[in-house]
């Protein structure tokens, strides 16, 4: 079978909108972590997310209104975990998976009616000139603005987080939060706008999900998403740029398991799909075996409450 | 102003009225919801919480719904009082329906009394197995066993798809990704005849007695809380964390796989792409909702179950989604978790008087 250039042009394509929703949910998340503290709750944001943002845009017509709806629900449950977790100190794994647990019922119970109707999906935009340039013209720069955005959204937190002074606030409330909290820093409201952030993020994976992605909306229809995205932040090691590269991985491994067949590769779909789950193990191996230089940018209190009177 | 006062001591009493209020909260927040969306509330709450226990047969769907879960969550319980925050116990399951599913397939068609406790036993050791990769990650290479044990998750979940797509597909099944139906002495005894009450409930039962003696009576139940409470003094105590660690893993993947091999010989009665609808994850809730106490968990474990068949009575009556069930469990874990902070902190009205107590700083406001 031969291979021409459109093939690997179409191919590209469903790799970069598999690995959108991934980059969104994963940077969010790894704002999230950078402060301190574990969401396991992703996969309900998503689909709350994913629900929303398809009915408003539905609705109105509109899918700038239909992002920011998707967005705004990410981000109101990521208010309810921020309040149980910061305010009310509760555990954050248990709260994460009731968040889930919850979002993938209310996400499945709004929709309901939603089942079945189509969506022309969120319109594409050529870049002037660059999208003319054969290939790397149609691969790059003739997609959906929120492609273009989830690479402007990776520059801009990789940026934040190294170079702002908000960036190191956020970064020093993760790693020692007593410390931080001992300089003045506001320890809880960094968190808060930190997972109210994951949230936005959480919100707009989904609306690229069911806006760009399908478009429609179907219960559950992130499919594990969440959870890859989890991964991937580890797997990323907390780094914005291997984020991106590591979306990238994980989204053309659930592509090429697609194409493995017609090239004639016969592997196992099932084990492709293990794939990002079993290289997120060994790099959490690697990483969390002492002395791994690998280890610089995990934040030290992840997952742990804060007792501002400690 | 509501604001939140440390108590001196952690309120008992509120650790048993906390998941009551949670209960009562969740219900009224389910008929708000239900009255939003337009669904008759009273008949919601009728097919949700009534109809399904209504008859013996419903009441023996709880003991196979709550079986499950009980049994994971004692176990579970125990390792979140060491701080050891398994959260795999669903690959944990599925593994356990694997193995046993596996050796019921190979004694196919054999008819002894032989083949159904190697089931067991292989249902057991593929949980302990699978449990047994975190725990070794963990005392090895120090990662953390949230992230792992939860990725396993999911590649059991895939494994299990391989299978059944494959080695273990029906070789007279139309190529559906299924097994054979399990042979009568594969599958478990029912214990109420024209029901689908299994064993399995008594094997749960057991458990709960294990779970019992094991934290209240010996000594390993006592350095796993000390380790759980203060890991500072349970070394000193000579404790080693190490064991602990992989006794609550191992401990939780063979109750997990027994749980796995019960849902494959009991109910379903064939490996399938899915073997469980979430019991693993439920079964954190129910550990919590438990208060992390065996005794308390077989209440949760019932309640949990009720929410199981509630959603597919609704289902059938009201035309919902499934899904909904997961509405009310995810809310009744929310506010569970809200209300369990009544048991460190004291509610009270009125300003807060930093000037003349500092230590009033140390209840979070509002």
């Amino acid at each position: 079978m031969s291979i021409d250039s459109s093939m690997l042009v179409m191919i590209g394509l469903t790799i970069i909108s598999a690995a959108t929703p991934l980059v969104f949910a994963a940077i969010g998340e790894l704002v999230v972590e950078k402060s301190g503290v574990l969401n396991l709750g992703v996969e309900g944001m998503m689909l709350a997310g994913a629900v929303s943002g398809f009915a408003v845009a539905h609705l109105t017509g509109s899918a700038l209104l239909g992002v920011l709806t998707g967005v705004g629900a990410g981000m109101l449950l990521a208010l309810i975990f921020a309040f149980l977790t910061l305010s009310l100190r509760a555990s954050q794994v248990a709260t994460g998976l009731a968040l889930t647990i919850f979002g993938i019922g209310l996400s499945a119970l709004l929709g309901q009616p939603l089942i079945g109707i189509a969506y022309e999906g969120i319109p594409n935009y050529s870049v002037p000139y660059l999208a003319d340039i054969p290939v790397l013209g149609q691969l790059l720069f003739q997609n959906d603005l929120l492609v273009y955005g989830s690479f402007a959204l990776v520059l801009a937190v990789s940026l934040f987080l190294k170079y702002t002074q908000a960036g190191l606030i956020v970064r020093a409330v993760g790693d020692s939060p007593d410390a931080a909290h001992a300089l003045g820093y506001p320890v809880l409201r960094v968190r808060y706008l930190a997972t109210l952030f994951g949230g936005a993020c959480a919100g707009l994976a989904g609306c690229y999900l069911s806006m760009a992605y399908a478009p429609m909306w179907a219960e559950s229809m992130s499919a594990g998403r969440g959870w890859i995205a989890l991964a991937l932040v580890v797997f990323a090691t907390w780094r914005p740029g291997r984020l991106l590269f590591g979306a990238y991985f994980f989204g053309g491994i659930t592509i090429l398991q697609l194409h493995a067949q017609a090239f004639g590769i016969i592997v196992p779909s099932q084990l492709m799909s293990m794939l990002p789950y079993i290289a997120t193990i060994a790099v959490l191996v690697l990483i969390s075996s002492t002395g791994s230089s690998l280890r610089r940018n995990a934040p030290a209190s992840i997952g742990q409450a804060f007792h501002p009177t400690k | 102003m509501i604001r939140l006062q440390p108590r001196a001591e952690p309120s008992k009493l509120m650790g048993y009225i906390a998941p009551l209020i949670a209960l009562v909260i969740t219900l009224l927040s389910g008929m708000v919801l239900f009255a939003l969306l337009g669904v008759p509330v009273g008949a919601a709450f009728y097919a949700f919480f009534i109809e399904p226990v209504s008859s013996l047969y419903g009441l023996s769907e709880l003991g196979v719904k709550a079986a499950p879960l009980i049994m994971i969550a004692v176990a579970l319980s125990i390792g979140y009082r060491a701080n050891v925050w398994n959260i795999g116990a669903e690959g944990q399951l599925i593994l356990g329906g694997i193995c046993g599913g596996a050796v019921a397939l190979y004694f196919y068609e054999v008819d002894a009394w032989y083949v159904l406790p190697l089931m067991m036993l292989a249902g057991v050791i593929g949980g302990m197995l699978w449990a047994a990769i975190p725990a070794l990650l963990r005392t090895q290479f120090n990662a953390n066993e949230i992230l792992t044990s939860l990725m396993l998750t999911y590649i059991a979940g895939l494994l299990l798809s391989l299978l059944v797509h494959g080695p273990l597909r029906d070789p007279d099944g139309f190529n559906f990704p299924e097994s054979r139906l399990l042979h009568d002495a594969a599958t478990l005894p029912i214990i109420m005849q024209g029901t689908r009450l299994h064993i399995g409930a008594l094997t749960a039962l057991f458990i709960v007695v294990i779970g019992w003696v094991l934290l209240s009576r010996t000594m390993l139940g006592f350095a796993l809380k000390v380790n759980g409470q203060a890991p500072n003094a349970g070394r000193y105590a000579g404790f080693t964390q190490n064991r602990l660690i992989w006794f609550s893993l191992l401990f939780c993947g063979a109750c997990a796989g027994l749980a796995g091999l019960n849902e494959v010989a009991g109910p379903i009665g064939q490996l399938l792409p899915s073997i469980s609808p979430g019991y693993g994850f439920t079964a954190i809730i129910v550990a919590f909702l438990g208060r992390l106490h065996p005794v308390g968990v077989v209440f949760a474990g019932l309640v949990m179950a009720l929410s199981y068949l509630g959603g597919e009575s609704a289902q059938i009556s009201l035309n919902l989604p499934v899904a909904v069930t997961g509405v009310f469990q995810g809310m009744l874990l929310f506010f569970l978790l809200a209300a369990d902070v009544l048991i460190n902190y004291r509610v009270v009205w009125g300003r807060a008087r930093t000037a003349r107590r500092p230590s009033s700083e140390h209840g979070a406001s509002l």
